[in-house]
């Protein structure tokens, strides 16, 4: 590529294209009333009486609200449109132990109301994650999750020694990744696999709490949560994504090149509060992350209502930048309204039928 | 740095079976975010689409009293049907600037090549560079061609194919390539875009004659500004990069054409 400094804007055209209705196509009465231009969009700042802490496996947030792994990256993108102070924690992307560049594209197919996605955990490593991204991640007042995926425990603990001594705020273990071979989703599905792994990184993780990602692509998910809750561990987060496919009809071909891929978005949310209470009823006392499908702060408050701690909030970034600033603020609105004084009343307080 | 923003249509007409011309006014995208030809707006289409879609930018323009953006776009699904049938005086939510666009220098000559729908990007770069533009344009057929009068208004010379022959030369764009770079090789880059096997053909003449050659890539895209990675491109060395945030424009020879 030539050098960039030699780069040049490219002037601007004089706008001498005929337009219709601007007066182009008929008589200037019926040129339509002009609207404002364009506008920036930003939430408003807005401030609730309601006390919107949380805790998760000891960890405090100050917003209950925080952004799901594989949706945020590190954060650097989102975090040029809004300070990632904003934000109760982050879970990054999925880390390995070593660099991954992830599966073929395509990578990504829209569906009703959800998208599938493929991207094989493509990830600079977890080393590169320690040098690079957490100490810009730490200049901003949020907890850090890490997140990670390994082919055999082994790799879980290696992983789990090296991101305790960077001091990340809890490691998110991830057992139920649909998209890539070896570990993985074998390790979600099977419940003396994924209290294994547990076990791994609890002992590799010094003091700092694990919490387990588990995937909906099982019979019952209160089985693997009760192995995992056995093994040790200080929390749980759910939904990953639904296993899924389409199928162009036309070539015959599906959309992704891996033939089949993870479901994500508002589709899920109903599957991901089920499993939240679920998991809450056989689990009382153990702290959970919903997430599944959350755009608005009613989600989230149903996630919490069926036992969630705290809600992580991903796809729905896709289309709104601001998603999790717009949760966050939907859901104080709620427990505000309903005469709460703190947001973490909400937790368990679904009344069932 | 990308902002999110409404903007309002000022414009709004097809120029071809299916495909329209959007202007939409983009306040100081252009002057203060540097938008221009190449880049792409990530634009919210409608309720019934869960993603956005990305649409290149093919000029920007100086009108009052705002600066404006036009997008050209195919109607090919749900979302840009109902892009397409946005009025003058609607408005539409977009994120950008977003990707790179072509890097080019001042004093530059240029071989522009843009097949089908990838014809409007390169717009911007043949009203910038004039004389210094020759551009080959290729489509299905006549009834498919867009663009031509005004690329033939900006550039010194305009090259039109259409694969069935119905307008212009019978056949691809890489054979009326060669055709020019055999007289003349004295291009700053080769700039393209279009669909990818036009691009991996264009790249193979562009090695050939040994000039250097740009090219504008597609791929399906989620989040576009680089937190996804779903929009993966396969690249030579072996790595991943992402067309909305490392491109979409690549040096061809940096992307495997056998992936």
């Amino acid at each position: 590529m030539p050098d960039r400094k030699k780069f040049v804007y490219l002037p601007k055209a004089k706008n001498d294209f005929v337009v219709i209705g601007r007066g182009a196509a008929g008589s200037p009465e019926q040129e339509p009333p002009r609207a404002p231009g364009s506008r920036v969009v930003r939430p408003k700042k807005r401030s609730f009486a309601v006390d919107q802490s949380v805790t998760l496996a000891g960890v405090r947030l100050k917003n209950p609200v925080v952004v799901a792994s594989g949706t945020f990256g590190f954060g650097r993108e989102y975090g040029e449109f809004y300070d990632l102070s904003e934000l109760g924690g982050i879970c990054c992307k999925g880390l390995t132990l070593h660099r991954r560049e992830g599966n073929p594209p395509p990578r990504i197919a829209e569906t009703p109301m959800g998208i599938l996605n493929s991207v094989g955990l493509q990830n600079p490593g977890v080393d590169a994650f320690i040098a690079h991204e957490l100490p810009e991640l730490r200049r901003h007042d949020l907890a850090v999750i890490a997140n990670i995926s390994g082919n055999t425990p082994e790799e879980y603990g290696i992983m789990c020694e090296k991101l305790s001594d960077a001091g990340v705020d809890l490691i998110e273990v991830n057992i139920s990744c649909p998209n890539v071979k070896a570990g993985g989703l074998a390790y979600g599905t099977r419940p003396e696999l994924a209290a294994e792994v547990t076990s791994v990184a609890k002992a590799h993780a010094g003091k700092t709490p694990v919490m387990v990602k588990l995937s909906p692509n099982v019979t019952d998910i209160t089985e693997i949560a009760r192995a995992v809750a056995g093994a040790g561990a200080d929390a749980l987060s759910l939904i990953n994504t639904l296993r899924g496919m389409r199928i162009d009809v036309n070539t015959r071909r599906p959309i992704l090149k891996m033939n089949t891929g993870g479901l994500s978005g508002p589709a899920v949310l109903p599957v991901a509060v089920r499993m939240v209470w679920e998991v809450h009823n056989a689990l009382p006392g153990m702290p959970i992350l919903g997430m599944g499908g959350v755009a608005k702060g009613e989600d989230a408050a149903q996630l919490m209502l069926a036992g969630a701690s705290a809600v992580a909030v991903g796809t729905a970034c896709f289309a709104d930048p601001y998603a999790p600033i717009r949760v966050r603020d939907g859901l104080a609105e709620i427990a505000q309204r309903q005469g709460l004084d703190k947001v973490s009343a909400l937790t368990g307080a679904v009344k069932p039928w | 740095m990308p902002i999110q923003q409404l903007c309002t249509v000022v414009g709004m007409s097809a120029i071809g079976d299916g495909t329209y011309w959007m202007t939409l006014e983009v306040g100081k995208m252009v002057e203060e975010l540097g938008l221009r030809a190449g880049q792409f707006l990530h634009v919210a289409c409608g309720e019934g689409s869960l993603l956005r879609r990305p649409i290149s930018v093919a000029l920007t323009l100086a009108d009052e009293p705002e600066n404006t953006a036009a997008l050209i776009f195919e109607v090919k699904g749900e979302g840009t049907r109902w892009l397409s049938k946005r009025k003058a005086g609607d408005m539409v939510d977009v994120l950008g600037p977003l990707g790179n666009g072509f890097s080019v220098e001042e004093g530059g000559r240029y071989l522009l090549v843009g097949g089908g729908i990838g014809t409007p990007p390169l717009l911007g770069y043949a009203e910038a560079f004039h004389e210094n533009a020759v551009a080959v344009l290729g489509f299905r057929s006549a009834d498919r061609a867009i663009l031509v009068d005004r690329y033939r208004e900006a550039c010194k010379e305009v090259y039109l194919c259409t694969d069935d022959g119905s307008a212009g030369r019978h056949g691809f764009v890489d054979a009326q390539v060669r055709d020019i770079l055999e007289k003349d090789k004295n291009f700053t880059a080769i700039l393209a875009c279009g669909p990818r096997p036009m691009l991996k053909s264009v790249a193979k003449a562009a090695a050939e004659y040994g000039v250097p050659c740009q090219v504008s890539m597609e791929e399906r895209m989620a989040c576009g500004v680089g937190a996804c990675l779903g929009c993966a491109l396969q690249m030579a060395d072996g790595t991943m990069k992402h067309v909305c945030k490392d491109g979409p424009v690549f040096s061809a020879e940096e992307v495997d054409w056998d992936a």
